[in-house]
């Protein structure tokens, strides 16, 4: 099976400084890949330059996504042609209804697609069928984008535009942090739900708990900017145990200090 | 009203021979040609304000109201320019009377880029080739929609006609409120409409009654080398209420055209006026040449008890706007409110706020200014509250936000309190924020791109003020900001 995703040695500067030192990492169509790794490892780092964020410099390296250079193209191309960055902060959008955003956002992907966009009623109905898979209180629709939202409320927002964007490549960037263990659970219903042989997840976690609940295909440890051990779901148990540093013990970390 | 004032002028000159021939003689032959395309030579004298009276039909006080005016403003000196940069005004360069010519045949003499602006607007084709001049029925200087609607606000009792008939037809009405809330000394600019103010609408709304509709007028400089000098004057007596909307666009021009409007509003007892402005007017190209010199004088008089006088505009054009719409609070219990959004971009300078002057014992104001900084521009806000001695419990709250897109535009605030009264609360909030780049990648890794991303970052910022406008003006003036913010980033 072609991968989905194709990243090769990987490097990526921000500010001048090295963050990604040749991270490679492929994802095939349907697999879930979780991410694990010390702070300041580049977890975050990597959603950013996949998503194609400006001042994220790539000096080397490259990704294919679906066949082609996910580099090349514009953060909303990117956005159109699947990829979905859950953000492990939302940015709040005073005044923006979060309803009118959404659709604001799903016509534009639309649109870039070449496909129909939707009137507000027709958007209502999607809206009111998402909600039946992912809860979040109406009263978060009619809100201004994450403005005032908890933390938990964010995240949880975060997965919802991602069932009515329906990506093919999603990443979560610690979207169980900072989450009650009830949340935890939707949350993990949500991603479920939407798990499908055409879709693929990149999960960026700390806790291994998480991965009780969405189950991983593999596991793989982000230490100074590149993948450090790969492994299937029991690596995340065994990093829970002896923490990072067996990692550099048992691991091949050649010259990752 | 253009069309019927175009006809008047030619009714003039075939009717009465005399007066035409009174005034050729005045001013020789060049005048003869230019009153064949229904205009007044440039230059500003007594003379050519007689004739200008004289051409409208006026009646002799208002000739002589006019001349007291211009008189008064030739002791004036021109307003301090300091923070202001702009090329000096020539008061003789400009011609005080243009009815249109050289007008274009149709849309195709039209230009594109202004086409293409409308076309964003959403303006319907028909509108379109309205707005760009073609039809004679157009709109240079002011043209009233309240036409169509005559007869069911007559039943109602509501006077909505321009100026130049008000003053004809309601002589008593004019007469006892014209000048009432602006006088015609009150400023350098105000002295100058109220000398050679050409049209412009009067509204009058008796007493107890609620005008069953919203009465616009859409304004429009056309000509080339003229001023325009609108003069507008609403009044509600107890117990009224009317909502006023007022929109303004100019053709693109590389020469600067002064605009300096008067607008007195007048609440009597319990009288509500809402006064709505989306200004469009040409801003000058990127490189800050041509433009709007948009220096207006805009003032409410509550003037009865309980009376309520609540100003909502959106300003994105002219190249320089000077333009405090004001409230005087002279009514115990009396509220008036300013709500602004004034965008900024290119070489755009704009200085504008209100006074909120606190007469009237429990008097109250609101004041949220919304201010949009993009490219070279600058955008200030200036505001006075003021609350007199005898104003016992008088209450402000003032919201000043700025938003700045890029690096080289700069916003200002100067809230000025001038506190009298010990009893009154007098609030101030102030905040400045850029567009994140942390906002822009959100919604662009959402699909939106970054055009798309900017405008709804700003219509969100607007979000207070455009819920004060009336729904069909929210939706201009969403668009209006879209279309002014092209190229603000990236
Ligand atoms: N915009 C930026 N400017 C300067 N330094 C940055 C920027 N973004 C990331 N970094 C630096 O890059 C390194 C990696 O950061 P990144 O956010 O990718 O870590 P992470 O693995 O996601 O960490 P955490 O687990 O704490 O979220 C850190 O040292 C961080 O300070
Ligand atoms: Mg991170």
């Amino acid at each position: 099976m072609t991968a989905m995703l194709k990243i090769e040695n990987l490097h990526a500067r921000v500010e001048g400084k090295e963050i990604l030192k040749g991270l490679s990492l492929e994802i095939g169509p349907g697999e879930v890949h979780a991410i694990m790794g010390p702070n300041g490892a580049g977890k975050s780092t990597l959603g950013n330059v996949l998503s194609g964020r400006d001042g994220y410099e790539v000096t080397e390296g490259s990704v294919t996504y679906m066949g082609q250079d996910l580099l090349a193209l514009e953060p909303e191309e990117r956005a159109a042609a699947g990829v979905f960055l859950a953000f492990q902060y939302p940015v709040e959008i005073p005044g923006v209804n979060n309803t009118y955003f959404l659709r604001a956002a799903y016509n534009a992907q639309r649109k870039a697609r070449g496909e129909s966009e939707l009137d507000s009623m027709e958007f209502l109905k999607l809206v009111r069928e998402k909600l039946k898979v992912m809860n979040l209180s109406t009263d978060l629709l009619n809100r201004a984008v994450n403005e005032g939202f908890s933390g938990g409320e964010k995240k949880r927002n975060e997965i919802f535009q991602m069932a009515l964007l329906e990506p093919k490549l999603a990443i979560l960037d610690e979207t169980d942090s900072g989450l009650d263990i009830d949340a935890l659970k939707q949350v993990a219903e949500g991603v479920n739900a939407q798990r499908d042989p055409q879709r693929s997840f990149l999960l960026i976690t700390h806790y291994q708990r998480l991965l009780d609940y969405i189950e991983p295909d593999f596991v793989h440890v982000l230490a100074d900017g590149r993948i450090v051990e790969s492994g299937d779901k029991t690596l995340a148990h065994k990093l829970e145990e002896h923490g990072y540093a067996w990692v550099a013990e048992h691991g091949e970390p050649a010259g990752a200090a | 009203m253009t069309a019927e004032r175009s006809d008047n002028v030619a009714t003039l000159r075939e009717n009465n021979p005399e007066v035409v021939e009174a005034l050729s003689r005045r001013y020789g032959a060049g005048f003869i040609t230019d009153i064949e395309t229904d205009s007044l030579p440039p230059g500003l004298n007594e003379d050519i304000i007689r004739a200008l009276s004289a051409l409208k039909e006026e009646p002799e006080w208002m000739t002589e109201w006019r001349l007291e005016a211009y008189r008064h403003w030739l002791t004036m000196p021109m307003p301090d320019w300091a923070k202001l940069k702009l090329s000096p005004i020539d008061f003789q360069a400009i011609s005080y009377y243009a009815a249109p010519k050289n007008r274009p045949k149709s849309l195709d003499e039209v230009d594109p880029k202004l086409l293409e602006t409308y076309d964003k607007l959403g303006v319907p084709l028909h509108e379109r080739a309205r707005l760009a001049g073609v039809a004679v029925d157009a709109v240079f200087d002011s043209v009233s929609v309240g036409t169509t609607f005559r007869k069911e606000l007559a039943e109602a009792g509501v006077i909505f006609c321009s100026m130049s008939e008000a003053i004809k037809e309601h002589p008593e009405l004019v007469r006892e409120y014209l000048g009432t809330v602006v006088p015609t000394g009150d400023n350098y600019f105000a002295a100058l409409n109220s000398a050679v103010f050409s049209d412009g609408s009067f509204v009058f709304i008796p007493k107890g009654v609620r005008c069953p509709m919203e009465l616009s007028t859409y304004f429009r400089i056309n000509a080339g080398h003229t001023g325009q000098f609108e003069r507008t004057l609403i009044i509600a007596e107890d117990e009224a209420y009317v909502s006023y909307l007022e929109g303004c666009t100019a053709p693109m021009r590389d020469e600067n055209q002064l605009h300096a409007a008067v607008v007195e509003l007048v609440a009597l007892e319990k009288a509500s006026i809402k006064y709505s402005t989306v200004q469009n007017w040409y801003p000058g190209d990127e490189n800050g040449v041509g433009g709007i010199y948009n220096f207006v004088t805009k003032r409410g008089d509550c003037r009865g008890d309980d009376s309520k006088i609540s100003w909502t505009q959106v300003e994105t054009g002219s190249a320089i706007t000077w333009k405090y719409p004001s409230c005087v609070l002279r009514g115990d219990r009396s509220v008036g409110e300013f709500y602004s959004v004034a965008l900024t971009h290119h070489h755009q300078q704009a200085d504008t706020g209100t006074k909120m002057i606190h007469v009237g014992k429990g008097t109250r104001s609101k004041i949220v200014s919304k201010g949009i900084s993009a490219g070279k521009s600058s955008n200030a806000y200036r505001g006075l509250v003021k609350v007199e001695k005898g104003a016992e419990g008088a209450r402000n709250y003032t919201q000043c936000d700025s938003l700045l897109i890029g690096k080289t535009c700069g916003a200002h605030t100067f809230p000025y309190m001038e506190v009298k009264n010990s009893t009154a609360i007098v609030e101030h909030e102030a905040t400045t924020s850029k567009i994140s780049d942390d906002q822009l990648f959100y919604c662009r890794a959402r699909g939106l791109d970054e055009e798309n991303a900017v405008s709804m970052i700003v219509d969100g910022f607007c979000k207070q003020v455009f819920r004060e406008l009336p729904m069909e003006f929210a939706v201009e003036a969403k668009k209006l900001l879209e279309v002014s913010l092209e190229g603000a980033v990236g």
